[in-house]
């Protein structure tokens, strides 16, 4: 009940900000922060009871799980759960959208309750992603998403926002389609292979379908995916959308958009096509490698500073496709970690881009330039994420990178070692954003002003979150360790009868510890 | 005729009889008010009298006429659509030049054609309804009679609805040399021991689709449909758009689904054909236009051939996928066209996209209101839209018509562009060039946007929870 009820929250207070912020602009700012705030403290308590309650059953997957009857006629359930991986990424989600909020306390003049509406409900759709166990529904909630940010891009977006607001969108449509053509795809071969048709994804697990069709229909979810997260010949939409969306949108690209596609590889590509996934592993993984050193490159060439910081995104989601498809431990755990820390540290990245596009009005880095010296704190947080964004030690990001590069070594060698060059070029545009913005000779005679209470806020939370991560990763590891030690299972022995044994062992895993909240 | 047979002929002859109880209150009291309100209270009863008679069904009036729990949902959408098309023209026609007396009883004329499409088994009937409502609808389109584009389009219509009515006649002609008979059941009956189609029925048959493929406005038969759609006064367009083709839909559907015309290789082919053509190439067109009325026309050219999709397969879920898309359908069209309604000023219709500049801003009910009908049509989630493509999509990939399922999926992203084109042109700028409503009814102005946001209460309520009207379509039988 709890996880319906963090949709409803969401739903609900984006309604309230969208019907009270008539009247008043600061209500609904309010209204926003009240909500996301309720769902993150509730979140982190139970993430907070549930490792206390692993350690005394460590085999736990499913920590809560509803499920309500909502197309019967289809077998379409609205069928919530989370495990350690949906629980991780809905603190995240309620974070950022925390983060979010403050970041366009002041940014946002016009049309106030509507654009907390939106927001709102763009978190509403992506806890909904994160959570959805039955595939209409997390088809429906991939779409849910799409509008609100299709609004927030198109009205709060900067000069060409319009054509970048219908790239993303037509973008995504067109890849959830295809992803929609699959999922039905599906629900009729297990139906007619077991004579039960549902949507239902504990069900749908074991279904046998012959190598072919599997490959199709893996490959009608992977290109929803691959576009969202995005792998390189997919990747267009990205930097338009990222740079011409208002900083909070931006924030929420980077942040959570982005991840959706990677949980949805972990949670549905590789449990249900198994067999296909290890097929298009080596071409996936070299997708990922081009992707790291081409987005790289790009934005190493950039001289907008939130393209730069987008292709930066890019080059970060090749690693996390190149973990994915290693298929051991310890790559999955760096995916995991790569998604929570690239989130953090991109997301800053872009907030200050944001705070300086308000204080320069441009984005333009060659109009930037000795800011060290007027913005001292500004200057500071900045090295600080670009050197996360490098993969310095002690910062989260070189744990996830290390982990993956580890991971993906025994996987495949040689498109490891390319992948490491990756880590050089990082280096390279990193100290180049560095370079540029904040050191060298100051371009600008008159007076910047330095952080505001609020961004120092905005900006501590993610400075300490991040330097947590890079020190001590252990909680994020054992919270998705059971869900990645069962994914791991089953490509570690590969043969159909283990693949059933799960099958059998997830549902029943799933009722056996259902938390009654 | 049994007192039963009158009873199961309630809606039809309430409907029959209120054009001439309009008439006569024309006759007696020459108030616009007074006889929209007459025809909305008319409207409710013959909406309400289905409800009367549902314990009868299923009900046959052989040879001519089948009341069963299809046919009664399709004249329930087709008397629904009368009823919100009553509402909207109020507005509408008050301030035009016109006297609009006789509009209703035209109205009342064309939905009793389409109703009676709907429950027809039989060519005769069949024709009998048609010509009733296209008989109607060239009066309806034309009523503006001073304008230009309301002429060029009632012509228009005329003269192609007179010639593919001519090969519908001369394809029936046909049939019934072959088999004897006009009663689709009869037809079915010497149908069922052949392997593929004589040729003088296949002839036959196809000209028949020409005939109904103009009505419904198909490629290749669909050139005047833009045409049509902008010339003629909005609230027909939107009679136009949802009843004319629901009913002779539905009477399509009950013709193939009685003679089992899905086992014939041709006839399948000549559909497939024409639903691929019709969704790229009304998603195609529609790409082009600048004009509202004319997006709408060639993205239901589009709405048809997703219909045909389901259609195609003629199986169980074809029968729920066709009806839930028509119920999509016609919810969805009568909130869009209403929207151009009740912004059309007295001299234009709302139609120009730059027309809807600011919208969002100026009148943000509006513009919400048509944005749902907008993302419904593009099939977006959380509206009926999208509930109705998942289902036609069910519908076709469960015959294992994988490659038209792409082909919808690949045409609907082109038609997601138009659409979202209007929804951004509303939030563009910031002065709305449209007039400040319509101080001059504020009543019926409250009226209409009041009906239009229950529609799009609806659009959302059936797309959110659309379990109780899958439950109600699986009783559906058409044999």
């Amino acid at each position: 009940m709890i996880l319906a009820c963090i949709i409803g929250i969401l739903m609900g207070g984006g309604l309230l900000a969208l019907l009270l912020g008539q009247w008043n602009k600061n209500l609904s700012r309010w209204i926003a922060l009240c909500t996301l705030l309720t769902g993150f403290i509730a979140l982190v308590a139970f993430w907070i009871d549930q490792h206390h309650a692993d350690n005394i059953h460590p085999s736990t997957t499913w920590m809560i799980d509803y499920r309500h009857d909502w197309i019967p006629s289809f077998g379409i359930s609205f069928h919530l759960a989370i495990d350690g991986l949906s629980l991780l990424m809905l603190v995240l989600t309620f974070f950022l959208g925390i983060l979010a909020v403050l970041c366009s306390w002041n940014d946002v003049k016009e049309r106030v309750g509507f654009y907390y509406f939106n927001l709102l409900w763009i978190l509403a759709g992506i806890s909904g992603v994160f959570m959805a166990m039955d595939l209409f529904l997390f088809y429906f909630f991939w779409e849910v998403m799409l509008i609100p940010m299709y609004f927030l891009i198109g009205i709060w977006g900067s000069e060409n926002r319009v054509y970048a607001a219908y790239k993303f969108f037509i973008f995504t449509q067109a890849s959830g389609l295809l992803m929609l053509l699959a999922i039905i795809g599906l629900y009729f071969i297990h139906g007619n292979n077991t004579g039960i048709y549902t949507f239902n994804y504990f069900e749908l697990l074991g279904t046998a379908i012959s190598p072919p069709i599997a490959f199709w229909l893996m490959m009608g979810f992977m290109i929803a995916f691959v576009v969202k997260l995005p792998i390189v010949p997919f990747h267009t939409w990205l930097p338009d959308a990222h740079s011409e969306a208002p900083t909070a949108g931006s924030l929420i690209l980077a942040g959570l958009l982005l991840k959706t596609g990677a949980y949805g590889i972990l949670r549905f590509v590789l449990p249900l096509f198994p067999e296909a996934a290890r097929e298009l592993a080596t071409w996936a993984m070299l997708f990922g490698v081009i992707g790291i050193i081409y987005g790289a490159i790009l934005a190493y060439s950039q001289t907008d500073l939130k393209r730069l910081v987008a292709y930066t995104s890019v080059s970060h989601m090749g690693f996390v496709i190149l973990g994915i498809f290693a298929f051991n431990e310890l790559a999955l755990q760096g995916v995991v970690m790569q998604l929570v820390t690239h989130a953090i540290s991109t997301g800053a990245l872009f907030i200050l881009a944001g705070m300086l596009k308000e204080r320069l009005h441009t984005r333009d880095i060659n109009h930037m330039g000795g800011l060290w010296t007027q913005m001292p704190q500004m200057g500071a947080i900045g090295m600080l994420f670009a050197m996360a964004s490098l993969g310095l030690p002690g910062l989260g990001n070189f744990i996830a990178e290390f982990l993956i590069l580890l991971g993906a070594f025994k996987a495949n060698i040689w498109l490891t070692v390319i992948a490491t060059v990756g880590l050089i070029f990082s280096a390279i545009y990193s100290l180049r954003i560095v370079q540029k913005v904040f050191l060298g000779p100051s371009e600008r005679p008159d007076q910047v002003r330095d952080f505001s209470f609020r961004e120092i806020v905005v900006m501590a939370a993610l400075t300490l979150s991040i330097i947590w991560l890079g020190l001590y990763p252990q909680p994020v590891i054992n919270t998705v360790k059971p869900m990645i030690n069962k994914l791991e299972h089953v490509f570690l022995t590969g043969n159909k009868s283990v693949q059933k044994g799960n099958h059998q062992a997830t549902p029943s895993n799933a009722h056996k510890y259902i938390v009654k909240k | 005729m049994s007192g039963n047979d009158f009873f199961a002929l309630t809606p039809l002859l309430l409907l029959a009889g209120s054009s001439v109880l309009i008439m006569l209150l024309i006759a007696i009291k020459l108030s616009h008010r007074v006889i929209q309100l007459g025809s909305l209270l008319l409207f409710t009863v013959a909406f309400s009298s289905l409800f009367y008679i549902q314990k009868l069904l299923p009900y046959h009036i052989d040879p001519l006429l089948v009341i069963d729990g299809f046919s009664v949902f399709i004249m329930g959408l087709i008397i629904f659509s009368g009823l919100v098309v009553n509402i909207l023209s109020y507005i509408y026609f008050e301030e035009k030049e016109e006297s609009p007396k006789e509009y209703y009883v035209l109205l009342f004329l064309c939905t009793l054609g389409a109703c009676v499409l709907a429950v027809s088994k039989h060519f005769i009937s069949l024709f009998l309804g048609l010509e009733i409502l296209t008989v109607g609808l060239y009066a309806l389109i034309a009523y503006l009679r001073v304008r230009h584009h309301n002429i060029e389009a009632g012509i228009k219509y005329l003269v192609l609805a007179a010639f593919s009515s001519a090969f519908l006649l001369f394809g029936m002609a046909l049939i019934y040399l072959q088999t004897g008979s006009m009663e689709f059941s009869i037809i079915a009956r010497s149908l069922t021991s052949l392997q593929s189609l004589p040729p003088l029925f296949l002839t036959g048959l196809g000209m028949m689709l020409v005939g109904v493929g103009f009505k419904l406005a198909v490629v290749p038969f669909h050139m005047w449909t833009a045409d049509v759609y902008q010339g003629a006064p909005a609230p027909v367009t939107a009679f136009i758009a949802t009843a004319s083709k629901g009913g002779v839909f539905a009477v399509l559907f009950r013709f193939f689904i009685m003679i089992d015309g899905f086992r014939f290789k041709v006839v399948m082919l000549i559909l497939i054909c024409i639903a691929v053509a019709s969704m790229i190439i009304g998603n195609l067109l529609a790409v082009q236009q600048k004009n509202v009325k004319r997006i709408l026309a060639y993205s239901s050219i589009a709405h048809l051939g997703y219909l045909l999709v389901a259609f195609i397969p003629g199986s169980m879920m074809s029968i729920k996928a066709v009806s839930f898309y028509l119920m999509a359908y016609f919810i969805t069209t009568l909130t869009a066209f209403g929207i151009v309604t009740v912004l059309s000023n007295k001299e234009t219709d709302a139609e120009d996209i730059e027309s809807y500049k600011a919208l969002f801003w100026q009148h943000p009910v509006l513009a919400c209101i048509f944005s749902s009908a907008l993302l419904s049509l593009a099939g977006i989630p959380l509206t009926v839209g999208f509930v109705g493509k998942f289902y036609i999509l069910a519908a076709g990939l469960q015959a294992g018509f994988w490659v038209i399922a792409l082909i919808l999926v690949i045409s609907s992203v082109i038609g997601l562009y138009y659409y979202l084109r209007i929804i951004t042109t509303m939030f563009a700028g910031q002065k709305s060039i449209l007039s400040e409503g319509k101080k001059a009814n504020p009543i019926f102005y409250m009226v209409s946007i009041i009906a239009l946001s229950a529609l799009s209460l609806l659009i959302i309520w059936f797309g959110v929870y659309p379990s109780g009207a899958m439950d109600f379509m699986g009783y559906f039988k058409l044999k």
